[in-house]
């Protein structure tokens, strides 16, 4: 059936990518059945759902307001971006359906149009929420993506403490200071791995990562170890294969950790870990210090590259793309195990499928992880158990307390 | 015979039980502790001393083993190198068990079939993963035996000292409490200075990996890991001071125990040993040859099901 939106027998218009309609009959279609329906009947039609309603692979979004149009905002990398939501008749009750894969994640807000005026919006009907130095989003999720109960708090996991470290940089100039994590019952006395992290403030607020570390070492899924978090001064520069950084990272801060925290020596217990940009600054170091880094976490990196001719991605992308480029030309041995994830509805996929071949052929150990999810802080939180614990494993076998 | 009582009791950091049981016991006088398995945390025993109360005297065997292994650097490399050969047979004991758990596991999932082949392949199956753990078991123990031959570690003289010093303080302890921590290392421990060799008759009270190292086959489990199969695996043999026993502590945590197959092979896996969960407020009390449990003490039942550990819950 093919009819305009905003109709009652109105189905949302079919979108690509997204397959629409589903074997069984739908809440929506349900209510859709009898017409026009009532302000109660739309209440009572709401009352005690969660939205977007998950059944099966179907999900269906809602949106109650006197306005001129609704649509949903999506950040799914190969489809448009703009999906819209179908009138209930007459009623004030928007909706589409949508066909996600089981677990998926998808965020999201609604762009509501009234009177000439456009908003894009947190979905009032969804407490879902995901957030990012730019703000919040709506969250959607198909069975099997809910978020992993080691990523919330656990009142019988020992925390962590933060302690802090500044390093004066010749590399940068200045000194900076960076946060460390050290784990429950550290001591003085026993020597621990290190992982340095790129955007260590936004890992720690947006992916939970000192919940998430308290609660692995807790499990003894991950070994106790110290985290460095670093942050950028102007991230778009320094993480995209900027050689200052490499030396600050492993001529500046590795040493000065070294002499104040009791580290393991040797580059089998020695990581670093980074997001989008932060992987290619993770990976550009190793790459650049060779022999230093034994232990790489990439989550989405942005290793953009060019088989010939030039690249879309705009100016900031040329070191990056440069980098690459070399990197797949000759990889070297920036480390010995490399934990690569990333979203399957996000752009950067295929650079990431591209890179692991890559890595492996040139003999490091290469684990690969891909999730239905988008270029999101909670992807990279709900990937570090895998990631975390098989580059640092912790005593799970042995003990038992 | 031994008439020694022994208390085994599930994880004591959230829900402590140890104090309750010193009452129980009526025990006047000095508590001898081992806290070997929390390795460098050892000393940190202000908790179980409140606990404990009154004198308690920590054993130090972590401790003592670093200062033989400084004192004595012959019988350190010697150690160094069994422990490197103990790690690598546990490694290739690993590469065999994921390929005869697999079908074993298969089996018992199986619903269709003939009943009787059905019922033999899977008796075949687990005898198979049965006859690997035990030759495992084998392979470890001669290692140990092999060691202990050639380095006789109790009449080294830094080891004897401290052996000495160990002896003397059991001598004079009322009861010996085990705790957990890391399974190996406080086995470890344990055989370096003969302490099983060194008790009287005093009643012992364990928990965790404590109570693992004091039966007859430590097994090492995890259902769930973030990485690998979850194949449970046997580690070695424990002191034996409890056969018949293999003790699961955090199992709640650590098993699918509402997975009937798991449970089932779990189950005839290690048979006739009976498989005991050892969560928070577990307790198992064995004197002599009798056994008791509290009314939710459970066990692993070859059927699949956990019930509770009594006359009627065997099969």
């Amino acid at each position: 059936m093919t009819s305009s939106p905003n109709t009652h027998e109105s189905r949302a218009p079919e979108s690509q990518g997204f397959a629409t309609g589903s074997a069984s009959r739908l809440a929506i279609q349900d209510l859709i059945a009898s017409g026009t329906p009532s302000s109660e009947a739309i209440d009572a039609f709401l009352e005690g759902k969660r939205f977007p309603l998950v059944e099966g692979s179907s999900v269906t979004f809602v949106y109650r307001g006197e306005v001129d149009s609704v649509s949903l905002q999506h950040f799914i990398y190969g489809l448009p971006t703009s999906q819209p939501f179908a009138r209930v008749g007459n009623s004030d009750l928007w909706y589409l359906t949508l066909e996600l894969p089981p677990e998926s994640r998808m965020q999201y807000k609604l762009n509501v149009e009234h009177e000439g005026q456009g908003r894009w919006i947190l979905d009032p009907q969804n407490p879902e929420r995901a957030f990012d130095p730019y703000g919040a989003n709506s969250v959607c999720h198909t069975d099997g993506a809910e978020r992993p109960a080691w990523t919330y708090p656990d009142p019988e996991a020992r925390a962590g403490t933060i302690d802090s470290i500044r390093v004066a940089s010749d590399a940068f100039g200045g000194v900076r200071e960076v946060p460390v994590y050290l784990p429950a019952r550290f001591r003085a006395s026993r020597r621990y791995p290190l992982l340095v992290v790129h955007d260590g403030s936004d890992y720690r607020r947006y992916s939970d990562l000192q919940t998430v570390l308290d609660n692995l070492i807790h499990r003894l899924e991950v070994a106790p170890m110290i985290v460095a978090l670093t942050d950028a001064g102007n991230r778009l520069e320094e993480y995209a294969d900027h050689p200052p950084h490499a030396r600050f990272v492993t001529e500046e801060l590795l040493p000065a950790l070294d002499q104040s925290f009791p580290l393991i020596p040797g580059r089998g217990s020695r990581g670093l870990m980074g997001a989008s940009f932060g992987g290619v600054a993770a990976l550009s170091s190793a790459w650049r210090y060779q022999g230093v880094w034994g232990r790489l976490l990439l989550q989405s990196g942005s290793f953009a590259f060019t088989d010939i001719g030039e690249h879309d991605r705009g100016p900031l992308f040329d070191p990056v793309v440069r980098f690459v480029n070399a990197l797949r030309d000759e990889p070297g041995r920036p480390a010995d195990k490399v934990f690569v994830s990333c979203g399957t509805y996000e752009r950067l996929i295929y650079e990431n499928r591209s890179l692991v071949p890559r890595l492996q052929a040139a003999g490091m150990d290469v684990r690969f992880l891909e999730a239905r999810d988008g270029h999101s802080w909670a992807n990279w939180r709900d990937q570090l158990r895998v990631g975390l614990s098989w580059l640092f494993p912790g005593p799970l076998w042995m003990v038992y307390e | 015979m031994s008439t020694r009582q022994v208390v085994l009791l599930g994880p004591q950091r959230l829900a402590p039980t140890l104090d309750r049981e010193i009452e129980n016991l009526a025990i006047e006088g000095s508590i001898a502790a081992i806290t070997a398995g929390w390795q460098e945390r050892e000393a940190e025993d202000d908790e179980l001393r409140d606990l404990l109360g009154g004198d308690v005297v920590n054993l130090d065997l972590h401790r003592r083993a670093d200062a033989v292994f400084a004192e004595d650097s012959e019988l350190a490399a010697a150690h160094r190198d069994r422990q490197d050969e103990l790690k690598a047979l546990q490694s290739f004991y690993r590469f065999r068990l994921d390929p005869a758990l697999a079908p074993a596991r298969a089996l018992l999932e199986r619903r269709r079939g003939p009943t009787r082949w059905l019922a033999a392949e899977r008796r075949a199956a687990v005898s198979a993963v049965r006859a690997l753990d035990r030759q495992h078991l084998l392979r470890v123990a001669g290692i140990h035996r092999r060691f202990e031959a050639l380095w006789h570690p109790w009449e080294r003289p830094a080891v004897k000292r401290h052996r000495n010093e160990i002896g003397e303080i059991l001598s004079g302890a009322k009861a010996l409490a085990i705790a957990g921590g890391h399974v190996a290392v406080l086995l470890n421990r344990l055989r370096l200075f003969g302490v099983a060799e060194l008790l009287g008759n005093q009643p012992i009270l364990a928990w965790s990996a404590g109570a693992m190292a004091l039966t007859d086959r430590v097994v090492l489990f995890h259902d769930t890991p973030p990485q690998g199969a979850g194949n449970a695996e046997v580690l070695e043999n424990g002191l034996g001071l409890v056969p018949g026993l293999v003790v699961l502590p955090h199992a709640r945590r650590r098993l699918k125990l509402d997975n009937p197959h798991r449970v089932a092979l779990f189950s005839r896996r290690f048979r006739p040993a009976t498989c005991v969960p050892l969560d928070e407020g577990t307790r198992l009390v064995i004197d002599g040859e009798a056994m008791r449990a509290e009314p939710d003490t459970r066990m692993l039942r070859r059927d699949g099901a956990v019930v509770p550990l009594d006359g009627k819950g065997r099969k």
